[in-house]
């Protein structure tokens, strides 16, 4: 009996000792959470890339007790949509394609992001104009710009010095004079192209022509906000230099040519395994020729300009990752003070910008001390402040218009439109109407 | 006294019977319905939710400007005349379609005839050339596309380089907007195998005796093939073009992987900037491309609602145009034979 009085004793003290534990369990618990936010940030990162954000978001969350953040990589606009339709959304949410801003700002999507920048005052003219630009729609500020990607020449300075050339060109027709000397044929079989201005052939040379309207200082809408392409001369300039070049290749070789070439995003990029003498790319190639061909000789410049605009020189076409907070937003206040600090603090951009090789986003990050030096690199920092360096137009419907223009120059650099004047009112015509159809109409 | 109420308990004694058989057979009416109700209630739902709803849904919608993140805003018919009068890319998209389904639907069913044809014939290893014609249909499309684009690329694809060894110059096939459809009309008849093993399980079916009649009739290879065979099998051949002209009006996978991996500009994960539609020069935007180019891409869902009330009503018309002429050529088997 009095072995039973003991056992019953003993167990009803570790009982109570288990349920104090337990209770002082979920009281530390509950004290822990009802401190720290949990903020859930999405981004379009994925791998590499991914780590790097993590870093710089651990160190934010190391110093701030009150918010714990959770990012989510892999992201695109279709899952930012979705989210947000379902009232689910993140509270941090960023995109790659600047080009929906229209998108999210006109239908609220993303917050506006005005007042609390008034409250905190923040100002856009932290950011180039081009930044300003891809971050808003009609003057309503939903996103802010967080790191951009920024084109420019790379040359291959072994096949410059072979071929006699000192420097990397300056205009159109230098750039054009090099392209053939560099070119190596065998029968009709291109080798080596010096420059292949062919629309498709990598990103730079994106058939939606957008990559080379800074370079011709080429105007996309006039001043009633229509379609400019038939209106503005620079356009046709530089389609009949393409097309000039491309037939100096022949369209069939090109075609070729092009075939053979691995991906772009593989370690046998034509430019890195000197298939391609010149080649007009982003930013980030510097890291990928880095990692994967540390020996490579070569060199960045801005791109060639128009002859007749040699004051466009140092310009490039520059677009951008955009972040914001979605409507319906659970932590507003919290959300807001990441995306500022992310977005404006020169630290975490020139850290990121170190780790994935983007450009930082804000002027004095420009400038950071703490931006790994690097010769190759430096080239897009200018570009990206050089005031005549310009994006795509932001529309309502993102960028619908592009499939249009793409159609449109595939077809021209094939030989297949007849007249050039023609084919390009008719372009305005259709991309104004698409616009107009879109209910919104253009910037 | 009074007869009159005799009468009229009288009467209410007959109507009353009648009136509660009546009742009986209403409520047992009712309850049969009921049951009947009870077990096609799922299939009810299931319609209900993943078809009815979303088809009006759908037809609403195509009324409305509706970018999917702010309330749909009623615009009356301006989509459609958007559509049919002004959409630079829709009669593009109308035409490579009706091409793929006039061009690749008869090719793929004779294919498939043909091959099932010259299984059910074999002798020897039939267990194998089933399996060999039937297996490229278990490939994924977007894998059997990749692995079309690279066989046919124009400058390493093994095909070109094959004829660059007979002296021949290979077409850009994916790369031209002469040869891009032709190559998918390849892609396709490769992966026949679906409709081979029906039309092969047809062939088999077919009554042996009607062969040896039309033997003793004196009717040859050939004849018996046109007079039995395909009579015989004239519903499943009915039921492969129906379902290949379906197929053709939805037709999207190939063409979207192949138009984004011949550009030379697949996208990166997340990045929807790249506008690879159609490449090249809009040969390979088919409708089903457009409807998605427009809806998830643009996200301008009020356009795309109308231009996928369109599809409906073509794809009804096209289907209901088959069936009725069918009937002239398709023979069903009665319960005698």
């Amino acid at each position: 009996m009095k072995r039973v009085a003991i056992g019953l004793a003993l167990t009803l003290v570790l009982c109570a000792a288990a349920a104090g534990a337990v209770a002082k369990t979920n009281a530390l618990a509950g004290t822990s959470s009802a401190k720290a936010t949990t903020l859930t940030v999405w981004v379009g990162w994925s791998q590499r890339e991914l780590k790097e954000f993590k870093k710089i978001t651990s160190e934010y969350d190391a110093k701030h007790s009150d918010v714990n953040i959770k990012v989510v990589g892999g992201i695109n606009d279709d899952k930012i949509i979705a989210a947000i339709r379902s009232g689910k959304g993140p509270d941090v949410v960023s995109s790659f394609t600047s080009a929906n801003v229209g998108n999210y700002c006109s239908s609220g999507g993303w917050i506006d992001l005005s007042p609390l920048m008034k409250k905190d005052h923040v100002s856009a003219n932290l950011f180039p104009k081009t930044s300003q630009y891809y971050t808003q729609y009609k003057g309503k500020r939903c996103a802010l710009p967080f790191l951009a990607d920024v084109y420019g020449l790379y040359y291959n300075k072994t096949l410059f010095r072979k071929a006699g050339i000192k420097s990397p060109p300056k205009t159109i027709s230098e750039l054009t004079k090099d392209a053939k000397k560099l070119t190596q044929r065998k029968g009709g079989t291109i080798k080596v192209a010096g420059y292949d201005p062919f629309f498709g052939q990598y990103s730079g040379n994106a058939p939606d022509m957008t990559t080379y309207a800074p370079l011709y200082g080429a105007k996309w809408t006039d001043s009633g906000g229509n379609s400019a392409l038939s209106k503005d001369p620079q356009w046709s300039k530089f389609l009949r230099w393409e097309k000039g070049l491309v037939d100096w290749y022949g369209y069939d070789n090109l075609v070729r040519f092009k075939g053979g070439l691995a991906d772009e995003f593989s370690s046998s990029n034509g430019f890195e395994i000197g298939k391609l003498a010149m080649m007009m790319d982003g930013e980030w190639r510097v890291a990928f020729i880095h990692a994967e061909h540390p020996n490579l000789n070569y060199g960045t410049a801005p791109m060639p300009v128009d002859d007749a605009h040699p004051e466009l020189y140092g310009a490039g076409y520059v677009n951008g990752t955009i972040i914001g907070i979605p409507k319906g937003v659970k932590h507003k206040d919290q959300a807001w003070a990441l995306v500022k600090y992310l977005t404006t603090n020169s630290h975490p951009l020139a850290k990121f910008s170190n780790g994935i090789r983007n450009v930082p986003t804000t002027k004095a990050s420009l400038n950071s001390h703490e931006i790994k030096p690097d010769a190759h690199f430096k080239t897009f920092l200018k570009i990206f402040a050089n005031p005549h360096s310009a994006t795509s137009p932001i529309t309502a419907v993102g960028n619908a218009y592009g499939t249009l223009v793409q159609a449109f120059a595939v077809k021209w650099q094939a030989g297949h439109v007849k007249t050039l004047s023609d084919g390009l009112k008719k372009l305005d015509k259709d991309i104004d109407n698409q616009l107009k159809q879109a209910g919104k109409g253009v910037p | 006294m009074s007869l009159t109420p005799v009468a009229e308990t009288g009467a209410a004694t007959t109507v009353a019977p009648v009136t509660d058989r009546r009742r009986a057979r209403r409520r047992a009416a009712w309850r049969r319905r009921r049951f009947v109700l009870l077990l096609m209630s799922p299939w009810i739902i299931g319609f209900s939710v993943f078809f009815g709803y979303p088809l009006v849904f759908t037809a609403y919608l195509s009324f409305t400007h509706y970018d999917l993140l702010s309330p749909p805003r009623w615009i009356g018919i301006a989509n459609y005349q958007y559509l049919f009068h002004q959409d630079p890319q829709v009669w593009g998209a109308v035409k490579n379609t009706l091409w793929i389904i006039a061009i690749a639907v008869p090719l793929q069913v004779l294919s498939a005839f043909g091959i099932a044809l010259m299984v059910a014939r074999a002798r020897r290893g039939i267990g194998m050339f089933r399996t060999v014609f039937y297996l490229p249909a278990l490939a994924p499309p977007v894998a059997a596309t990749l692995g079309f684009v690279y066989l046919l690329n124009p400058a390493t694809g093994p095909v070109n380089v094959v004829l660059r060894h007979l002296g021949l110059n290979g077409p850009l096939w994916f790369q031209s907007p002469g040869w891009s459809k032709p190559s998918l009309v390849l892609l396709g008849i490769w992966g026949v195998g679906n409709v081979m093993i029906i039309f092969l399980a047809a062939i088999l079916d077919v009554p042996k005796h009607l062969y040896e009649s039309a033997e003793l009739d004196g009717a040859g290879p050939l004849q018996q093939l046109r007079w039995v065979t395909i009579p015989t099998i004239s519903p499943v051949i009915l039921f492969s073009i129906v379902i290949g002209v379906i197929a053709g009006l939805q037709y999207f996978t190939q063409a979207y992987v192949a138009a984004d991996i011949a550009s030379g500009q697949a996208s990166q994960a997340g990045d929807q900037t790249v506008n690879n539609y159609g490449y090249p020069e809009g040969s390979t935007l088919f409708y089903p491309v457009l409807l998605y180019e427009q809806g998830f891409r643009h996200f301008n869902m009020g356009y795309a609602s109308a231009l996928a009330m369109l599809l409906l009503g073509v794809a009804f018309a096209v289907t209901l145009f088959i069936i009725v002429n069918s009937r002239k050529w398709v023979h069903y088997a009665t319960p005698e034979g």
